[in-house]
């Protein structure tokens, strides 16, 4: 029992669960339903690896033996989506995959989270062109991204390890309830233009404009030209 | 800059029979040392006719297809635009296995309706080099068996590499503009039509490692039809080239072949080296030949450590990986990265080696020949693997030509060529090293053909680390490379080379040229036209596993699905310069 004490007051606020002893000398556990759900959920992450490019190769290095992500509860890894909770986008995404990013999501059970691995998974990189997604949320909802050019195995565990914190503490349910969700990042802060694209169908549990954070001028800038590129394939011929 | 001594053509055995044969109609050119010889043709109409010849006739006996190049000369400057105000230019990269020679053929197409007759009959490796052509630049290929788009989705509109095509123009691709594919087309339809399916195989699958789709139909296990389709990590990366420097493109050439990202950076350099007819320093070369070796090797790595986890033999993926990330460790004390390393610069590298690199690089000998006995005695003599690979996508060397295999897949199936051995640079004809060749061209012809080349490749770094010289990593051409730091700050003439290089970039007289290197997967081309300003005009690249994943349906067509999955990850098909 002293086993599971040590281990709930590691991973859970004190507050909540606790061993008690009763008074027969029998010990049992309180705790709410919810930060033990929450607490399986962080520390038992299917993962789902999409990966397209270059970050892959550097996804593989994170899961084979020198780097080893299972130490982190996030081990098994899936190419079913109907088998995985946590989609790891590791790569560019192109407009001709953008469709099959967007299904394979869909076929996810909930709760799942995506992780966006890499530059050209969160801005689409260097890569402005005309046939690279300019980050996959213009399509899927990102819940943590992972900056580089691959990032490194470190800031790729480190977004997962920070993912955990976030389902263990159920912060990523109760904002994503009350639209005030905001999402990680790691790394170097990459520019992100979230609120054009969250407006797209294609993205419907994401927050509106109007509740998402200032963003810098840059970024803004960044995102208007991204808003073009978006606005002419409305209109092919 | 540029030392343009132009060829003899006197070396050109069959200059003679060619002008005896075609006279003015077609005209050998005077080119640089180091580019390749090139036919122009000035009567469009003698194109399948001069192709023929140089196929067949025994003087010329260009045989294997290697690349086929679109240009659109729209903006061109005047040395670069043909006379007559042609727009397009095919270039087609010809290469004869019994003569060891390069070929260059270029046929000028007007504005209005560019079109010519396809060369699918002649090489059939070309088949998919037109697709792309006529998708990316709207070259039209009469008589061609399946022209439609291969990179771009079909909801695309326009050709994208077209100078006046904007290069962030998107257009939305639906799920329905993916599930249209010809396979009814290519196929006679089966007897009982109710005995197949079809099944899709890809683009997210874990066999086809990254984005490859294969539609198969299936009669019970046995594949009875077959179409590849590539183009999901179509990057645009000939696109962006054209607006960066030739330096500013050296990021992007990492993320082609990324399994072994700097043997793409140093093919690129040195093309452009070539073109500006730039020499680097010995130590620079002898360390891009080190770095290259240790690339092959992880290269072959991922290659054999992923295909066997499709076969069933998970633990060697470890091993494999476990070598690969001691490589990793030398590779970002050259150059600050794991992966995508940009240690390259056109004139040299980017910084010196660090000091112990010697030791260090031969403390990774034990590891890597560790992994590979281990490899070896898992697998070689395993009798499961044996029966997969074995007998399995079996391509005869006649179709390894006519398919334009390069590589160690060209290799495994008899076809010994390897440029490192045949068109040696950077100082490989000074070492001694063997090519591994074998006969067999099955799977397990290809596995062992890779586990042999790591052993070659450590020859190679054994012997390089032996000599290596002491000196500069680049050059002192300050036009090409920036100057070093104390220039900068004390010369007024560092400044201005400084300036020059970042604002202008290295500035290329107008030209085009063929470079060639030995990749992981094959020869690996960089096909450079410059208009003499600091932007590449068009880069086009000969991805080695193009030519492989078009000829791949062709290969399992017939055999069971397990040995498809097999075959596919003994190809080594990487999409990143697959689709570029
Ligand atoms: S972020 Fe960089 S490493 Fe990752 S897929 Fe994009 S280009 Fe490749």
């Amino acid at each position: 029992m002293s086993f599971i004490k040590n281990t709930l007051s590691w991973i859970a606020p004190p507050t909540a669960p606790g061993v008690q002893s009763g008074a027969g000398g029998a010990d049992f556990l309180t705790t709410k339903l919810d930060v033990l759900v929450q607490w399986a959920h962080s520390n038992s992450l299917w993962p789902l690896p999409f990966g397209t490019a270059c970050c892959a190769i550097e996804f593989m290095s994170v899961v084979s033996s020198h780097y080893d992500l299972s130490r982190f509860g996030a081990e098994v890894v899936r190419f079913s989506p109907r088998q995985a909770d946590m989609m790891i986008v590791a790569g560019t995404v192109t407009d001709k995959q953008a469709p099959i990013l967007r299904k394979i999501y869909d076929q996810m059970a909930e709760p799942k989270w995506v992780v966006s691995m890499g530059v050209c998974a969160c801005t689409g990189g260097f890569y402005r062109a005309y046939h690279v997604v300019q980050g996959i949320d213009e399509i899927v909802p990102v819940d943590v991204y992972v900056a580089g050019c691959p990032p490194t195995p470190e800031n790729l565990m480190r977004g997962i390890i920070e993912l955990q914190r976030r389902i263990q503490t159920g912060d990523l349910a109760r904002h994503r309830q009350n639209k005030t969700y905001v999402p990680i990042r790691v790394g170097e802060q990459p520019v992100i233009g979230l609120p054009a694209y969250s407006q797209s169908v294609m993205a419907p549990n994401r927050p509106g404009v109007s509740e998402m954070p200032v963003m810098a001028d840059s970024a803004e800038a960044d995102m208007g030209a991204k808003a073009d590129v978006l606005k002419h394939q409305g209109d092919r011929s | 800059m540029s030392a343009l001594a132009s060829a003899p053509s006197s070396s050109l055995t069959y200059a003679p029979v060619l002008d005896k044969r075609f006279g003015p109609k077609a005209r050998i050119e005077a080119r640089p040392a180091k580019d390749i010889a090139t036919i122009t043709l000035t009567d469009r109409s003698a194109y399948i006719e001069v192709a023929r010849f140089l196929r067949d006739d025994p003087a010329c006996a260009f045989d294997l297809l290697l690349d086929l190049v679109s240009i659109d000369l729209l903006n061109a400057p005047a040395p670069l635009r043909p006379r007559d105000g042609s727009r397009f230019q095919l270039h087609v990269i010809l290469y004869s296995t019994r003569r060891n020679d390069h070929l260059r053929l270029i046929v000028n197409l007007p504005e209005q309706n560019p079109r010519v007759p396809t060369l699918v009959n002649l090489w059939p490796a070309v088949n998919w080099f037109e697709r792309e052509a006529w998708d990316l630049m709207g070259i039209e290929f009469e008589g061609h068996p399946n022209l439609k788009r291969l990179l771009t989705h079909n909801g695309f509109v326009g050709h994208a590499l077209r100078k006046d095509y904007a290069a962030g123009q998107r257009w939305l691709c639906t799920e329905e503009d993916l599930l249209q594919t010809d396979l009814a087309a290519q196929t006679e339809t089966p007897e009982d039509i109710f005995e197949t399916m079809t099944v899709n195989l890809g683009p997210s699958h874990p066999a086809t490692h990254g984005t490859l789709r294969i539609v198969l139909r299936l009669d019970g296990e046995t594949i009875v039809a077959a179409e590849g389709e590539c183009g999901y990590l179509h990057r645009c990366f000939e696109k962006m080239s054209e607006s960066h420097t030739y330096s500013q493109v050296i990021p992007y050439t990492d993320r082609l072949n990324y399994c072994s990202p700097m043997i793409n950076g140093f093919g690129y350099a040195r093309a452009v080296e070539d073109m500006l007819g730039v020499e680097i320093p010995p130590r620079a070369k002898a360390i891009r030949v080190i770095l290259s070796e240790f690339n092959r090797i992880m290269d072959h790595m991922v290659c054999i450590g992923t295909n066997l986890v499709d076969l069933g033999a998970l633990t060697n993926f470890w091993y494999a990986y476990q070598a690969r990330e001691a490589i990793y460790g030398l590779l970002e004390a050259c150059c600050g990265a794991r992966l995508t390393s940009s240690y390259a610069r056109v004139g040299g590298l980017s910084a010196d080696v660090p000091p112990n690199f010697d030791e260090w690089s031969r403390s990774l000998f034990p590891i890597i020949k560790t992994q590979l006995d281990d490899i070896d005695g898992l697998v070689s003599k395993n009798r499961i693997a044996h029966k997969r690979m074995r007998g399995t996508g079996i391509v005869s060397r006649e179709n390894a030509i006519a398919w334009g295999f390069t590589g160690p897949c060209g290799r495994a199936s008899g076809l010994a060529y390897d440029v490192r051995k045949d068109k040696p640079y950077e100082g490989y004809d000074e070492l001694d090293f063997d090519v591994p060749v074998m006969t067999d061209g099955d799977n397990f012809a290809r596995y062992y053909v890779r586990m042999e080349e790591m052993r070659q490749s450590l020859r190679i770094i054994d012997q390089q680390l032996r000599k290596l010289p002491k000196g500069p990593v680049t050059t002192d051409d300050y036009r090409v490379i920036l100057p070093p730091k104390e220039m900068v700050y004390n010369e007024m003439e560092g400044l201005i080379y400084h300036f020059k290089v970042v604002f202008e970039g290295t500035k290329v007289a107008p030209g085009y040229f063929y470079s060639s290197v030995e990749g992981g997967n094959g020869e690996l081309g960089y096909t450079i036209v410059a208009d003499g300003s600091g932007n590449p005009y068009r880069l086009k690249v000969r991805p080695p596993c193009f030519p492989l994943f078009a000829a791949y349906e062709k290969i399992i067509k017939g055999g069971m699905v397990s040995d498809a999955v097999a075959t596919l990850g003994m190809l080594n098909i990487i999409a990143g310069e697959l689709d570029r």
